[in-house]
């Protein structure tokens, strides 16, 4: 037994399901021609949709069954994987299905819907590849919690530090370890940056103050900075830290609500179609 | 003419239920008790802790009562009870010495006082008395030997004596209100555990605690008065610059407790083997080998209270002469009920008798000591062709043969390959020792009678009776060669080899032998798991990693007395050792062991060559093996790039156990990728089963090591896994999550969730051990496994994971 990534997951069982039904849809597009051009009209059209339709069903069960912690209907990566794939096989299938046609109305809005759904898990699955190894090689096998219990160890230490020095350096002390923000904003998670750093500036500013000191200081502000140092690398390893967990979070905001949205534009599509049309 | 005619030692609850029906019946007696409450084990529990009246089945003999609930309710009916019977209880009297004889035994108290009396009952229990500092001021009331609550003292200057965990985390705790000074005889914590040193240290490197190291207490004094600044005395300690003094308000000494073994051998008692865990041989009316002297309770091998209780009672009928029926006796009735129907109703005795003489291994048991071990046990007759394990099965049960025979299928290729076992064998020790799945599938034989008998009562009866070790110990090595080097074999031959072998144990991390060593030894794993390593380009690197039921040394064989690679113990290990010469002439003698030897040699070699291209799959091996999981049967892995941090495991494990997560999928050590989650890895021995007094812990028929729901919430488990993964819960079965209202309106609890509030409410909540129980219960496997949704996460057996092959993927 190894691990094995969803892509992989079963042998390509389910990219080999979705490289069969593209290329069925394909092939009757091809040879499909109906009186009135490709839509979703004919009988091609209604089969394509009917799949797009049950597909996209399936594909917002996956949250459903994701949280059936009980039920034994196979493994959630084994979901997760026909959900990435048939994900992707759907931009095809409603393609075909609606005939390459645009306009503005219902339809296409439901299209659109669908399009951002599906890019904004495309996304995610980028982000699910790319920042688990980011994250592991920045926490140097620490926790967030473990980064934020030896920073405040490093605050204990800089105050002691700092003790002998002048008041304000301590002030200046004090100020970093009381200001200083790990997350933040939305979009300061995802920058994984804070322009006001309180560790930078204090950082900065009691460099520019121990230029000031005695002689006989130097020793004790040089313990000092090394330590402020320490801490500055350690926010920004910490703040990274938040910036991989924002960055595979975020997408789940605009990728969840925006399918129900989807689910209610479909509705009214279908609806639309069997009874106004 | 002695003072008393009884004397009862330890105030427990086997010497309080003895002492109370000596006043009953009105004979002479007295309760000696050291320190100024009864029962000082259970007066030390936790406050309000719930105390359990576990085994259920057995009835209460004594003029006490005793029922399931908190320890202030259970301590007061027993004051209250104890003083109902007049019962001469003598408190603050620690006794230092008994001698003397039957009708005349003098007994020393530590004030120098000495009692007389025809007999002694010792109920000491085994927690042994705390050490005190033993200088002049040891017994102020500024100095104690316990805390309970760290958060009672603010403000003090307090000094804390001593180097262990107790004491590191007692300073540790009172840091947050007061000044702490710690005194080491030492200058160094390494005794602690890796935590508490890293932490003493550093609170020492900070200044928030002053040590003194290399001292020692030389005195306490009081002072008169109070100083301005508030200390009440001083401690002088002499240290390498000479003596100082301390002022301080309180002193806490963390010593330790003196065992109360070497006492007990002192009073002329033997205990059979050094096994810490052995208890002394008692007859059947718990008289030990000094005539007169009696022992009850833990210290005769009975932890649990009611069964202690039931031997006081006991104990003074039988010194009074009456030969009481043993309160197990219906109990014993009914295990052999359906055997003694069929055996013209023979008597509880009788059968006792007829499995001493029909099953060899036992007869070296005391009636006492048998009758407990069939309470524990099974009678059973199974019919024939019946399976009773199969192969490749995780249970670790012990079974002798009372009667008729059972067939061992040899070739698991061939099923009709069969020997038979006959009346007086035994099976079941492989599996026993080695925590490994069962070698054969074994099937019931013609009128098939079998004790059944549980990991857990056949390593008690292993450490305590020196001939039952013995012999379960030569039965292992020749099965053992057997199995793995030798089938063809005749016995007698084997034989030849077993003559020369020793038994050796290996603490972890230590070696067996190095590269380059002279030897010829060669070691088959008898428990544990071995690493295999060489020198790379000056740098050791690990080759393969060796489970039990593999051997080493091998290459000795064939003439080559150097050893080609270093051997080390994962975990501890136990291995039998055979003397290369026996060996190499079973192997001259026969050409079969000789060939079979070869195939695993040249198997290794290759393997080895494989390796040492692939260094990095040592090092995951060593990183694995630093965890721990040379002891484990199966074991999460979590993929660290295929991780999305999402939960789902931890969510799901939580909703398919009662809204407590067993896992902890953050925590843990990560080594490139690979993750080891804070989880069980249901250890071949597992060490949590060591010391669960209502035996709760059990290993299922697929390796599953599991809590029962008669677990008592001790906590003795969770502090004797070195892998933290068992936690104390609040378990309630009234736990309800919905996930459609929680999706569609956000009330409710979401799956994965826990509702505490639900389980305050809930009356038959019940405070115990949670672990992982691989699912056990539930269809389609591990729910962490099966939640995940990226495949990162994954259960595995160490032993077929850490193969080349595997790791070479990694």
């Amino acid at each position: 037994m190894m691990h094995q990534s969803l892509f992989v997951y079963s042998g390509y069982r389910y990219f080999k399901l979705c490289m069969v039904l593209i290329i069925t849809s394909v092939i009757a597009y091809a040879i499909h021609t109906p009186v009135d051009g490709p839509n979703g009209g004919t009988w091609l059209g209604y089969t394509l949709g009917g799949l797009g339709a049950a597909i996209i069903l399936l594909l917002m069960w996956f949250g459903m069954r994701k949280r059936s912690y009980k039920s034994d209907m196979g493994q959630v990566q084994g979901w997760l994987s026909a959900h990435v794939y048939l994900g992707v096989a759907l931009i095809i299938i409603a393609t075909l299905h609606a005939g390459f046609q645009i306009g503005w109305n219902i339809h296409t809005l439901a299209y659109i819907l669908m399009f951002i759904v599906i890019f904004s898990g495309i996304f995610g699955v980028y982000a699910y590849l790319r920042y688990p190894a980011l994250m592991t090689k920045n926490r140097r096998g620490n926790t967030l919690e473990l980064m934020l219990v030896e920073m405040s160890e490093l605050d204990r230490e800089c105050r002691e530090a700092a003790a002998q020095l002048t008041d304000e350096i301590n002030k200046c002390i004090l100020d970093c370890s009381e200001n200083t923000k790990i997350g933040g904003s939305v979009w300061q998670q995802l920058s994984g940056k804070d322009s006001n750093c309180a560790t930078l500036a204090a950082f900065n500013k009691a460099g520019e103050l121990n230029k000031l000191l005695p002689k006989e200081m130097a020793g004790d502000a040089s313990h000092l900075m090394t330590l402020l140092g320490k801490k500055c690398e350690l926010v920004q390893r910490a703040r990274r830290d938040v910036q991989y967990k924002a960055m595979m979070d975020i997408w789940l905001y605009f990728h969840v609500p925006l399918s129900f949205a989807l689910l209610a534009a479909l509705t009214a599509h279908v609806v639309s179609i069997f009874f106004y049309w | 003419m002695a003072d008393f005619k009884i004397a009862i030692i330890g105030s427990g609850p086997g010497g309080m239920s003895a002492a109370s029906h000596a006043a009953e019946l009105g004979l002479s007696h007295v309760l000696l008790e050291s320190t100024d409450h009864l029962s000082d084990t259970i007066f030390k529990y936790q406050k309000g802790k719930h105390v359990m009246d576990e085994p259920q089945v057995l009835p209460l003999r004594s003029p006490l009562d005793f029922t399931a609930g908190t320890r202030e309710h259970i301590l007061e009916i027993w004051n209250t009870q104890v003083a109902g019977h007049n019962t001469n209880v003598k408190y603050n009297t620690e006794v230092t010495e008994i001698g003397g004889e039957k009708g005349n035994f003098s007994i020393k108290t530590k004030s120098g006082e000495t009692i007389t009396a025809e007999f002694v009952v010792l109920g000491i229990g085994l927690q042994g008395n705390l050490r005190k500092l033993g200088v002049e001021g040891e017994d102020l009331d500024m100095v104690q030997y316990q805390l309970d609550d760290p958060d009672e003292y603010a403000d003090e200057t307090i000094v804390v004596i001593g180097a262990g965990d107790a004491a590191i985390e007692n300073a540790l705790a009172l840091t947050k209100q007061n000044n702490v000074i710690i005194v080491n005889r030492k200058d160094e914590f390494s005794r602690a555990k890796q935590g508490n040193e890293d932490g003493i240290n550093k609170a020492i490197d900070t200044n928030v605690i002053t040590p003194y190291y290399f001292a020692n207490t030389v005195k306490v004094e009081k002072f008169g008065e109070a100083l301005g600044s508030g200390e009440i005395g001083k401690i002088v300690l002499s240290t390498k610059s000479g003596e100082t003094e301390v002022n301080c308000h309180r002193i806490i000494a963390r010593l330790g407790a003196i065992a109360p073994r070497r006492f007990v051998q002192s009073c002329g008692i033997e205990f059979p083997s050094d096994d810490p865990s052995a208890v002394p041989a008692l007859t059947d009316q718990y008289e030990s080998n000094v005539s007169g002297l009696y022992i009850v309770g833990a210290l005769a091998g009975y932890p649990l209270i009611k069964s202690a209780m039931n031997q006081g009672y006991e104990v003074i009928e039988f010194i009074e002469g009456n030969d009481v029926e043993p309160a197990d006796e219906p109990l014993l009735k009914e295990k052999f009920r359906s055997f003694s129907a069929r055996n013209n109703n023979m008597s509880v005795s009788n059968v006792l008798e007829m499995i001493t003489t029909n099953v060899p291994l036992l007869s070296g048991l005391t009636t006492l000591q048998l009758r407990e071990f069939m309470i524990d046990s099974d009678m059973r007759t199974p019919a024939e062709g019946e399976i009773i394990f199969e192969r490749d099965d995780f249970t670790n049960t012990f079974y002798s043969i009372v009667g008729g025979e059972v067939q061992v299928q040899i070739n698991p290729q061939d099923p009709s390959q069969r020997i038979s076992l006959n009346k007086g064998a035994f099976f079941g020790e492989m599996s026993l020792i080695s925590g490994h799945r069962r070698s054969a599938t074994i099937l019931a034989g013609k009128n098939c009678v079998l004790i059944e008998t549980p990991r857990r009562s056949m390593n008690k009866t292993i450490s305590s009776v020196e001939s039952v070790k013995r012999v379960i110990d030569e039965a292992f090595l020749m099965r053992a060669l057997q199995a793995k080097i030798a089938p063809n074999t005749s016995v007698e031959k084997l034989q030849s080899v077993i003559s020369t072998a020793t038994l050796q144990s290996f603490k972890a991390g230590e070696e067996l032998f190095h590269e380059g060593d002279e030897g010829d030894t060669l070691h088959l794993v008898r428990s544990g798991s071995l690493t295999v390593s060489k020198t790379v380009g000056g740098k050791e690197v690990v080759l393969s990693y060796l489970p039990a039921g593999n051997y080493v040394g091998e290459m000795a064989l064939f003439g080559d007395d150097m050893r080609s690679a270093t051997i080390r113990a994962a975990v501890a290990t136990e291995t039998i050792c055979l003397d290369g010469d026996a060996f190499r002439k079973l192997a001259d003698e026969d050409e079969d062991v000789r060939k079979r030897v070869q195939e695993v040699i040249d198997n290794r070699k290759q393997a080895n060559v494989q390796m040492e291209d692939n260094s990095d799959s040592g090092t995951i091996i060593s990183f694995l093996v630093e965890q721990g999981l040379g002891e484990a049967t199966d074991v999460l892995l979590i993929d660290e790039s295929l991780c999305v941090r999402c939960d789902n495991c931890e969510k799901a494990c939580a909703d398919t156990h009662f809204g407590t997560s067993r896992l902890d999928r953050e925590a843990g050590p990560t080594f490139a990728a690979l993750h080891v989650p804070t989880s069980c890895r249901h250890c071949e021995h597992p060490h949590c089963m060591q010391d669960c007094p209502p035996d709760a812990i059990h290993r299922a028929e697929n390796g599953e090591v599991y809590i029962a729901n008669n677990c008592i919430g001790c906590g003795n488990c969770q502090r004797n896994c070195p892998y933290g993964v068992i936690q104390m819960a609040l378990v309630s079965k009234k736990q309800k999550t919905s996930l459609v209202s929680w999706l569609l309106t956000g009330a409710g609890i979401a799956p994965g969730g826990h509702d505490a509030a639900a389980a305050k409410k809930d009356p038959d909540a019940k405070k115990m051990a949670v672990k992982c129980d691989m699912c056990k219960d539930i269809s389609g496997g591990p729910s962490c496994v099966r939640a995940c949704p990226t495949g990162a996460a994954i259960r595995v057996n160490p032993g077929e994971f850490m193969s080349v092959t595997n790791l070479e993927n990694y």
